[in-house]
Order: C-alpha cells, then sequence, then structure tokens
C-alpha cells in the first residue's frame, strides 16, 4: 500500500465484492482501489475469478453483493442509460479481443463512436478519429480488413484501439498479452505504456504474465482464493516470503 | 416414481424456458417503442432476411403450386370438377399450405441464422462488447432481427403464394390448355379479403416467432462451439413447433369469426 495515495480520491474501488456461481464461490470479499494515473496490476491464477472481477466492475454481470464505484457513482444504483455513458469513459480489453467479426476493422472502430462521438471531439469526423486510433497501434493499413483476416497479435491491436477511441480515463486491460508470442506481447505492452503517457489515462491490468507485470505494473494485487490477498509494488511482492506469494513469481 | 420424477424435471424445465422465452418477448416489447432506434441497422437485417430466402421461398413455391396442382387433377378429374382447380389451389395454398410451408422453410433457414450467429457473438463476448461500448445489444442486435422477420415473412409468404399460383397455372395451361388470364381470374374470383386477411395477420405471427426464437436461443448460448450449435439447431426446433402452434390457434380463432 503506497503511502502517496492515502490521501488521494481513488478513480475505481471495489469494496468487499463477493460472487458465486451455485457452489462456486468465485469472489469472497474482493477490495481494490484504482488510482487517478497508476498502472494497477491484478494477478491471479487461471480460473481464479479475476474475469468475473472486471466483468462486474463494468456491470456486465450482477455482483452477489458488494460495491463497485467509478468516479464516484455506484455503478448499480445507475440506470441503463447513465451506465452506458459512465461506460464511455473506461476502455475494457477483452481476453479474446471480441471484435465483431461481421464488421471491418473501420466499422469495429466506428462502432462506439456511433452514439458517443460528441463525447470526444466534435470538430474532428469519425474518419479522421478512426485514423488516429488506428495510426497509435500501428495498423492504419489493415482499415479495410475483416477481423477474420488479421493475426492474433492485430487483432489484440484493433481491439485496443477500439477500446481507446472514445479517449476513456479508465482502460481496464483483460489478459492483454496472453496467447501472444513474447515479442508481440512486449510490442503491446510497450503500447499501452505510450497510450498511459499520450492520454494519462489510469489502467486496471489483469494478467498472469510476470513480465508484463514486472515492465508496467506501478502498484499489483494478488487475487487468492477471491479475496485480494496481498497489495505492493513488483519488488516488494517478489522478494516475500509467503508461499503463496512466491508461487506466482517462481519460473 | 424414477419415471414421474423425470417427467416432473423436465416439464419443469419445458416451462420455466418458456416462461424465460416470454420475458425475453416482453423486453422486446419495452424496447421496440424506446428509443433510441436502429433504422439504419433495421434495414441491413431486413434485406439480409429477404436476400437469404427470397430465391428458396420462390423455387420452392413454385415446385409447390407444380405439385399441387398434378397431383389434385387426376381427384377432380374423376368428379369433373377440373375447372374448380384455381379456387381449389389458391384458397389452399393462400390460406394454409403456403404461410405453413414458407414459414418452415425460413424457420430453417433464418431461424438457425439467427440462432449461430447471435450465439457465436455470445460465446467470442462480441455482445458483452457492445455492453460496454455503451451501446444497448438488446436494442441494436434483437429488435432489430426480429422486427425484420416480422416484417419481411408477410412479404415474402405473398411473393411465394403468387409463385405457386404460378406454377399451377402452369400445369394447367400445359395439360388443361387453360389460358392464364382465365386461370388467374377464375383465383380472384375465388380469393376474398376473408382468406387474404387473417392469412397475412398468421403471417406476421409466423415472422415473429422465427426471429423472436432464433434470438432467444442465441442471445442465452451456452459457452463453447457446442453451444453454438445447439442455439442454431434446438432455433429450428423450437420454432417448427411454434409455428404449428400458432397456426392451430389461427384457424381457431379465424374459424370462431367465421361463424360469426
Ligand atoms: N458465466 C459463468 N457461469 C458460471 N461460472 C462461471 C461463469 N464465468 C466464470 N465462471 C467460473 O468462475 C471462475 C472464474 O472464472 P474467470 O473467467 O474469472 O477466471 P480467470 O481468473 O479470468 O481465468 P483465466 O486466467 O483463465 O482467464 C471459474 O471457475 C469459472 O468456472
Ligand atoms: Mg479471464
Amino acid at each position: 500500500m503506497k503511502e502517496t495515495n492515502e490521501n488521494k480520491q481513488p478513480v475505481l474501488e471495489i469494496k468487499s465484492l463477493f460472487k458465486s456461481f451455485g457452489d462456486n464461490h468465485v469472489l469472497n470479499g474482493f477490495n481494490l482501489k484504482l488510482y487517478k494515473g497508476e498502472n494497477l496490476v491484478v494477478m491471479g491464477k487461471s480460473g481464479s475469478g479475476k474475469s468475473v472481477m472486471i466483468k462486474c466492475l463494468v456491470g456486465l454481470m450482477a455482483a452477489d453483493s458488494g460495491t463497485i464505484k467509478i468516479q464516484d457513482f455506484d455503478i448499480t444504483s445507475l440506470g441503463q442509460k447513465e451506465l452506458d455513458v459512465l461506460r464511455t469513459e473506461i476502455g475494457f480489453l477483452f481476453q479474446g479481443s471480441a471484435l465483431y467479426d461481421s464488421m471491418t476493422v473501420r466499422e469495429n472502430l466506428n462502432f462506439p463512436l456511433r452514439r458517443h462521438k460528441n463525447k470526444v471531439d466534435g470538430n474532428k469526423n469519425t474518419e479522421e478519429l478512426v485514423l488516429e486510433a488506428l495510426d497509435n497501434v500501428g495498423l492504419a493499413s489493415a482499415i479495410d480488413l475483416m477481423p477474420a483476416e488479421l493475426s492474433g497479435g492485430m487483432k489484440r491491436r484493433v481491439a485496443l484501439a477500439r477500446a481507446l477511441i472514445l479517449k476513456p480515463k479508465i482502460i481496464l486491460y483483460d489478459e492483454p498479452t496472453t496467447g501472444l508470442d513474447p515479442i508481440t506481447a512486449k510490442e503491446i505492452i510497450q503500447l499501452m505504456r505510450d497510450v498511459q503517457k499520450k492520454y494519462n489515462t489510469s489502467s486496471l491490468i489483469i494478467t498472469h504474465d510476470v513480465d508484463c507485470a514486472r515492465v508496467i505494473s506501478n502498484r499489483m494485487i494478488l487475487l487468492v482464493d477471491g479475496i485480494d490477498y496481498a497489495h505492493g509494488t513488483f519488488e516488494e511482492l517478489s522478494k516475500s516470503e509467503d508461499p503463496k506469494i512466491k508461487a506466482f513469481f517462481k519460473n | 416414481m424414477e419415471l414421474s420424477k423425470a417427467i416432473y424435471a423436465r416439464s419443469k424445465r419445458f416451462f420455466s424456458e418458456i416462461g424465460d422465452m416470454a420475458y425475453f418477448a416482453m423486453r422486446f416489447f419495452r424496447e421496440v417503442v424506446s428509443a433510441p432506434f436502429e433504422w439504419k441497422e433495421l434495414i441491413r437485417q431486413c434485406y439480409r432476411v429477404g436476400n437469404r430466402s427470397i430465391i428458396l421461398v420462390g423455387v420452392t413455391g413454385f415446385i409447390l403450386g407444380l405439385v399441387f396442382t398434378l397431383q389434385s387433377r387426376p381427384t377432380l378429374l374423376e368428379f369433373g370438377a377440373v375447372s374448380w382447380m384455381p379456387s381449389m389451389v389458391s384458397l389452399s395454398i393462400v390460406r394454409e399450405i403456403g404461410p405453413v410451408i414458407f414459414a418452415l422453410i425460413c424457420a430453417g433457414r433464418i431461424g438457425s441464422g439467427i440462432g449461430a450467429e447471435l450465439g457465436s457473438m455470445k460465446v467470442t463476448e462480441q455482445i458483452d462488447a457492445m455492453e460496454v461500448s455503451g451501446t444497448n445489444p438488446f436494442k441494436y442486435l434483437v429488435v432489430t432481427r426480429i422486427l425484420a422477420t416480422t416484417l419481411m415473412l408477410p412479404l415474402l409468404i405473398l411473393m411465394g403464394d403468387a409463385i405457386a399460383l404460378f406454377g399451377s397455372a402452369l400445369i394447367e395451361n400445359l395439360k388443361g390448355e387453360v389460358s392464364y388470364l382465365l386461370y388467374f381470374n377464375k383465383v380472384f374470383d375465388a380469393l376474398q379479403y376473408s382468406d387474404i386477411i387473417p392469412a397475412t395477420i398468421k403471417s406476421f405471427f409466423f415472422g415473429f416467432a422465427i426471429g423472436l426464437v432464433g434470438c432467444y436461443k442465441g442471445y442465452n448460448c451456452a459457452k463453447g462451439t457446442v453451444g453454438v450449435g445447439e442455439a442454431s439447431n434446438a432455433a429450428v426446433v423450437y420454432t417448427s413447433m411454434l409455428l404449428f402452434v400458432i397456426d392451430f390457434i389461427a384457424v381457431f380463432v379465424t374459424d370462431i369469426f367465421v361463424e360469426l
């Protein structure tokens, strides 16, 4: 826990989040605070409930109990319209990219702009915004391709461009590097850092990739047994003697 | 004992599924009337429904007309009632056979397509992605598709009916030397608004059923590729069953009105 954050107001806060599927108790009181401008990494084993946590966060799944606040709005108390507006402040990179496979890359990027274009920049037209977003991820040439024609790494970049097109203040990454080769993974991590610098966003990064965590994290939370088992910087946690924490860092 | 338990469990699942579907339909009616409207997507979906099934319905209709007329000729000849052919064929096709057959074909073609499409979108989290990008996926995907099938099915069925009658006229023209003009004169003499209107109303319900079940199955698709296949398959099976139920109710209701 960083002292410097103590008196700051978190942009995103999860308090004692519970979620079960029948007898499968996935989250048992998970806590998390994300402060402005930081990269917070949440690590956990496969199946530990990282994706469930992040889906509760954006209201894709209803939590059993607990409070979730985004920029001081309690998302469970918001109506559909307010929630939609709040969601434009959040970029979400899905674990499997989740590009719309019946649309071209251009249409994929246009999609978030259809309803919320004025949120970004009233002067630029959609085409300019789409090109700018694709340029940021170095894929301007792929604008007219279908997702099926892209490689896994390219898909991830397009998905990243789509997640960023509304210039969100908070970005949620669900395993941004999983399933990519180490070089492509590095490129994606570099992109994430560029974005952070360029737009001064706050990011919540979910991963079980230790390299990714080392490079990008300002602070980390380990998700074990459905709770926020340990908080700290990468150095602090990697030196820990706790066997449950050690298990994450031994290679 | 075991058997009754199994029957109980099955029927419970069946009725809870019906309940879920009714809830889904209610959500459709709630969201269809509230802004924003996805006009462009609606028109695109209408086009897709028509584009996918127009040839299928046309060919089936034509063959239906041919076969139906060829089959009926000997019987009518026997009674010396061949001149009744146009009225008999047109009444049975427009009232009953046409709507049911074309709707079944569309269930196979469009219903399964919708089930598979929405199912794979669900499984690959595309529907979730829409939701977080601030577009209501129910409106964008489900409402447009159900509206499209509801609006397009009556048109497709009317077209299929017309082609079937043309096929029938062709046989009569070749075999019985009835001119097309005479044939269609007799057809329009026989057909009343009281035949066409109930059939068209029925077609709207058929279209609604195809869209509703396809969307319901796809939208609630289970994870995995198996889930997508099941969604697509179940969409066709359930829709076909539902079509017959609707048909039965429609015939029943029409009958009451005719009695009055
Ligand atoms: N829709 C669902 N219905 C039922 N159980 C679910 C559902 N989604 C997730 N689960 C269960 O919740 C648990 C956590 O899943 P989750 O997808 O969050 O794992 P994860 O930490 O993201 O793993 P990975 O690193 O493999 O993505 C798993 O046991 C899974 O079976
Ligand atoms: Mg996951």
